[in-house]
């Protein structure tokens, strides 16, 4: 039989959220690229919630538009309704979220797909990896093709052996009614990849008809729109938005779900996979928090070509017939009629572990890796992680540097930093507090911190490069102009300060220490301040913010270069953990397998006491290392 | 794989009553401990955690009669193999075992490197092993009573349970940050500052105890000032008559001014530059002086002498005027001789604590030893209600992890906004746990989902 055989330099595994921003930075950084998926009809697909952004994971979304990847300005092309959370709050946790109109959100992303060069889509199942002397050379598909190439990128998501659980009721199929991908997990085995087995699972969707929402409180969106991507136009995209609703489950709710506990496959015992804890079912969020009478639930648009309604905070793998006996007792909800029911899912993914921060393997070269594979969760997670797999698997093919991001430059190096030196043992999200440094990472600084990254290895064009440059200067500029500003005590003064609920400076005050006020702000005391130049939103806004928060700012950065210094402290890559004395067993058994690169991350592997650093320390100080490295060379 | 090798050492000092325990640590310490033993059962083959009685043998010789204790790894002290003998004979006798075990290529263990395997082993958390290290040198019983309180715990409990609360306040936070839709903060700052607030006093009370659990500890750094003959020399014998300090003889722990330590109840003090002081009395008055005047410097406390016997002289006025501004206790050595009134108005117009006192009897020796406890240790010693502490580390986290928590007050005073709080409530989280030797790893993440119901 004759079989296909074509050549690449970088192959994509997987249409998903990592998979697009993997296959669009290697083409784009002109390197002829292949894409598979299961199904071209799920390219870019949301099988769960059917919003982009929030805490946190909006923040993700910036750090890939600066980095020069897509999300952010798919969901600017396709958002239904748009909210900034947290305004009340510092900037630090301000955070942009979308709802998206799921089908456009996949049109879209084909369609860019489709018009990049050197970017070829196929749908087929990859089913083994190919692989000699621990580095790959190539994939084969189901149908038995064989695809050559350099580098590797695995994003298959959720669909690795995937099942689908509720009540008794055992689909093994992925997503969504869609095909798994039964043959990938066996190659990996048996080129030694250490696999998990977790599982999350999502709410039922139901038809809009018939939810009565005169029960429900409408929730809008912002009425001033802005944008994800940095280079998108607010002006372009101020329209009418699409509501979601709020809505609350009650005791009668939780009594259902407490007489059919061992209904449900996971109290059963049947599921296998480990579920995230922050995106409990309903089951678990009743049996844990018994005390809470009510839990809140979002009753959010899947798109506008659907009336289909996604209910946020109601996942649940119960049986078919509870589910719509307990969603019916939700206010708003008794006469729903389900489309699609909630279920739980199970797939394999990988130990994390197995990687460097640069998401390439440590035992095989050229293979690279991102999204849900990786053990993460989430549509932000996962895109961020195929940007940055992508973008090395390109490097690497280049023979360059890779790009590797740390905790100091990015929610996005927080994550991969966390993924790859903590073993997960549920699927991680980002959260606000993983971030140790967030006042300094804030969305809106996100273009000023990492274009230039993203121009470094080629995703950034030069003329957003010089206009991301000129922006930070006048923001310097605009910084050192308002620190020599002082503002007298005339009635002028104390009038506008009255307006805004001020004290009065009878014998004037510096601009800097006006703007400090919590009460005020840059733009408020523009009055009092005429020889201001114009200066558009964005700027303006940074000035505000890194003046007023001068002093936690200069704090953050002092923390930074403590923990650049640690990160700095370099360990041997041929260090032999077993010549250390008096590690403890789990730390030598925990250094051994991940092999930190500096004492900053074997710091965070956890396992690893202060006791076990300190005694790691000494040896690399005591010289005894080096004299070891002599004798080897000589 | 490296090993350790096996150390041994004293357990307790080498006391006169001739009872001591000498602890042998390490791979070999059972094989090795069997070459000198003589009882019904090796001790390769006795059971871990048993006691046995026999002879410690010196070829045909006994040496001593003794109970040997067997403890294997990883449930001993040290989380090695140990075995620890109960010697009976005496001091020179427990010299003799001792040296015996050395033969056998036992390496003398260096102070505190029983505590350090034990910690290194993962046995002791670090302010566990901080603490043992001071009951090993310790001083006083005052130290090693608050010693002994430390390493069981109360300390490092009370700092446990102020963590503990520190991160259900820092975890709420982040909850409401990561899920506005589901957590109101609504007016959390103040009710944080109210909870902060007694939290911030603690730990500063905590901190400036160490000065204390440091006098304590170090003994009071103590110059015995006065003009020549006034009869420095004798209450220096009389002080030194007095019971001596507890000093260790495992090595290396002993002080190289041994002789200078004495111990007044409760107390220690820490006599400086004694020989100077000495010499002062000899003939070359000058010397002396200097030498005393130098010593004043280093000193927490100054026992300034007077003879109450001969009238005020210009010297003694204008060396008290020299050390007035310490901390000073007025001694007047009283002799059966005539009391001279200058002295007694001299006694009446100084601002600090007079004591009369005599060297022959005793007299006015437990009213020095309350007066030196009121001026260190606000009129009680260790021990009571309260518990000190003693290490510098300890105190500097302390410090740091109170600045944190009133830069957390000062935001909230300057009302920022909640996710402001966190920064600083972690930094006091973390100061704290450096005093447990726990890193912070999952511990925020972890206890919001504890904590909290979040999610879609
Ligand atoms: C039921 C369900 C519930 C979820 N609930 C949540 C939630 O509550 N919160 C949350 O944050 N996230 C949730 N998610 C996860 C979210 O969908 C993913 O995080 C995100 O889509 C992952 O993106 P990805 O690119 O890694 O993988 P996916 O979006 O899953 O994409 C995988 C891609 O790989 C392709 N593929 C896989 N294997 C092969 C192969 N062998 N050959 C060729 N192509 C292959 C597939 O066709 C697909 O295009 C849920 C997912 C599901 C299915």
């Amino acid at each position: 039989m004759s079989v296909l055989d074509e050549t690449y330099q970088v192959i994509v595994v997987g249409a998903g959220h990592a998979g697009c921003e993997a296959a669009l930075a290697s083409a784009r950084m002109g390197l002829k690229t292949i894409m598979f998926t299961v199904s071209m009809d799920s390219v870019a697909f949301m099988p769960c919630n059917p919003h982009i952004g929030g805490s946190s994971k909006g923040h993700l979304v910036r750090e890939i538009d600066a980095l020069g990847g897509e999300m952010a300005k798919n969901i600017d092309k396709t958002f239904l309704q748009s909210k900034m959370l947290n305004v009340s709050k510092g900037p630090a946790v301000h955070s942009l979220r979308c709802q998206a109109d799921k089908l456009q959100y996949s049109l879209e992303m084909r369609k860019v797909l489709q018009h990049t060069d050197n970017l070829t889509l196929r749908q087929a199942e990859v089913s083994e990896l190919l692989i000699e002397d621990h580095k790959i050379f190539g994939v084969k598909t189901v149908s038995g093709a064989t695809y050559h190439g350099d580098a590797v990128v695995l994003c298959t998501g959720t669909y690795l052996k995937a099942r689908c659980l509720y009540g008794d009721v055992i689909e093994y199929n992925g997503p969504n009614g869609l095909k798994a991908a039964n043959h990938l997990s066996q190659s990996l085995l048996d080129n030694g990849v250490e696999l998990f087995r977790f599982k999350t699972g999502t709410p039922a969707r139901i038809d809009g008809n018939t939810i009565d929402y005169s029960k429900m409180t409408e929730q809008f969106g912002d009425a001033n729109i802005v944008p994800f991507s940095f280079t998108t136009d607010p002006k372009s995209i101020q329209k009418p938005q699409v509501s979601c609703y709020l809505t609350y489950t009650n005791e009668k709710t939780h009594q259902i779900i407490m007489d059919h506990l061992d209904e449900s496959p996971i109290y059963a015992g049947v599921i296998e996979g480990t579920g995230p804890r922050y995106c409990p079912s309903l089951e678990d969020k009743v049996v844990k928090f018994s005390d809470k009478k009510r839990h809140q639930l979002f009753v959010e648009p899947e798109g506008l070509s659907t009336n289909e309604m996604y209910i946020s905070g109601a996942s649940s793998s119960m049986p078919e017939a509870v589910q719509h006996a307990f969603y019916h007792t939700i206010p708003g909800l008794e006469h729903a009629q389900i489309v699609r029911n909630a279920y739980a899912i199970e797939y394999d993914c990988i130990n994390s572990e197995q990687l460097t921060h640069a998401l390439g393997f440590k035992e095989i070269r050229g293979l690279y890796s991102g999204g849900q594979f990786n053990g993460s969760s989430g549509y932000e997670e996962a895109a961020c992680q195929g940007l940055i797999a992508g973008i090395n698997a390109a490097l690497y093919v280049k023979g360059e540097e890779p790009l590797v991001l740390n905790r100091a430059d990015g929610y996005i190096g927080v994550l991969i930093d966390d993924l790859v030196t903590k073993e997960l043992t549920e699927p991680y999200r980002m959260m606000t507090s993983r971030s140790e440094y967030r006042l300094l990472l804030r969305q809106d600084n996100a273009d000023l911190r990492l274009t230039p990254y993203g121009y470094r290895v080629g995703l950034i064009d030069e003329e957003r490069y010089a206009f991301v440059q000129k922006k930070q200067k006048m923001i310097d500029d605009e910084i050192a102009r308002v620190k020599k500003v002082f503002v007298s005590g005339n009635d002028h003064t104390q009038d506008l300060l009255r307006a805004f609920d001020s004290i009065g400076v009878n014998s004037g005050a510096s601009l800097e220490e006006l703007i400090r006020r919590p009460e005020l702000s840059y733009d408020k005391l523009a009055p009092l301040d005429p020889n201001r130049p114009n200066l558009e939103e964005g700027i303006r806004e940074q000035v505000d913010i890194q003046i007023k928060y001068e002093g936690y700012i200069a704090r953050q950065k002092k923390q930074v270069e403590h923990f650049q210094k640690i990160e700095n402290k370099r360990i041997p890559a041929s260090i032999d953990y077993d010549d250390v004395p008096s590690l403890r067993i789990e730390a030598r058994q925990k250094l051994k397998k991940i092999r930190p690169e500096n004492m900053g991350q074997a710091s965070r592997i956890l396992g690893v006491s202060p006791a076990d650093l300190s005694v790691l320390l000494v040896y690399l100080d005591s010289g005894k290392y080096l004299h070891k490295e002599e004798k080897f060379e000589s | 794989m490296f090993e350790l090798d096996t150390i041994a050492a004293p357990a307790t000092p080498l006391s006169p009553a001739g009872i001591g325990i000498i602890r042998i640590s390490g791979p070999e310490a059972v094989i090795n401990t069997d070459k000198i033993f003589c009882g019904k059962v090796t001790l390769a083959e006795a059971k871990t955690h048993t006691i046995h009685y026999g002879k410690i043998m010196d070829g045909d010789e006994i040496v001593d009669e003794v109970l040997v204790s067997v403890m294997r790894g990883p449930h001993s002290y040290t989380g090695e193999d140990v075995t620890e003998i109960n010697c009976h004979g005496g001091v020179l006798v427990m010299k003799k075992v001792l040296s015996l075990v050395y033969s056998l290529g036992i390496r003398p263990a260096e102070p505190g490197e029983f505590t350090k395997r034990a910690f290194l082993n993962g046995r002791l958390d670090l302010s566990q092993a901080a603490s043992v290290m001071e009951v090993i040198e310790a001083d006083s019983e005052a130290a090693l009573k608050n010693s002994m309180k430390h390493l069981k715990g109360s300390f490092s409990h009370e700092i446990k349970g102020i963590r503990d609360m520190i991160l259900h306040e820092t975890a709420y936070i982040e909850a409401a940050l990561d899920d506005p839709e589901h957590y109101e903060l609504g007016t959390y700052g103040d009710k944080l500052k109210e909870k902060l607030q007694p939290v911030i006093s603690r730990l500063q009370n905590l901190s400036l105890s160490y000065r204390e659990g440091s006098l304590i500890h170090n003994g009071i750094r103590t110059a015995i000032v006065g003009r020549p003959n006034v009869g420095k020399s004798s209450l220096l014998n009389f002080l030194s008559r007095q019971e001596r300090a507890i000093v260790s003889n495992i090595p290396g722990t002993t002080r190289d001014t041994l002789e200078e330590s004495v111990r007044l109840g409760d107390l220690t003090l820490h006599l400086i530059d004694t020989a100077g002081i000495r010499r002062t009395d000899d003939t070359i008055e000058k010397i002396g002086v200097d030498r005393a005047l130098a010593s004043i410097d280093e000193a927490d406390l100054i026992l300034f002498l007077l003879d109450s016997s001969r009238s005020l002289s210009e010297d003694d006025i204008k060396l008290y005027h020299q050390v007035q501004d310490k901390q000073v206790v007025l001694l007047c050595n009283k002799s059966d001789l005539e009391f001279h009134r200058d002295i007694e108005e001299f006694c009446r117009s100084v601002n600090c604590p007079v004591v009369y006192f005599s060297t022959k009897t005793g007299e006015g020796k437990d009213e020095l030893m309350d007066v030196i406890t009121n001026l260190f240790f606000h009129g009680a010693l260790a021990g009571a209600e309260d518990f000190y502490v003693s290490s510098e580390r300890d105190k500097l986290e302390l410090e740091s992890a109170s600045h944190s928590l009133e830069l957390v007050c000062g935001s909230v005073d300057a009302g920022m906004t909640e996710d402001f709080f966190s920064i600083d409530l972690m930094d006091a989280y973390t100061s704290l746990g450096r005093i447990l030797g726990e890193a912070v790893d999952e511990d925020l993440v972890n206890r919001i989902f504890a904590d909290f119901c979040m999610g879609k």
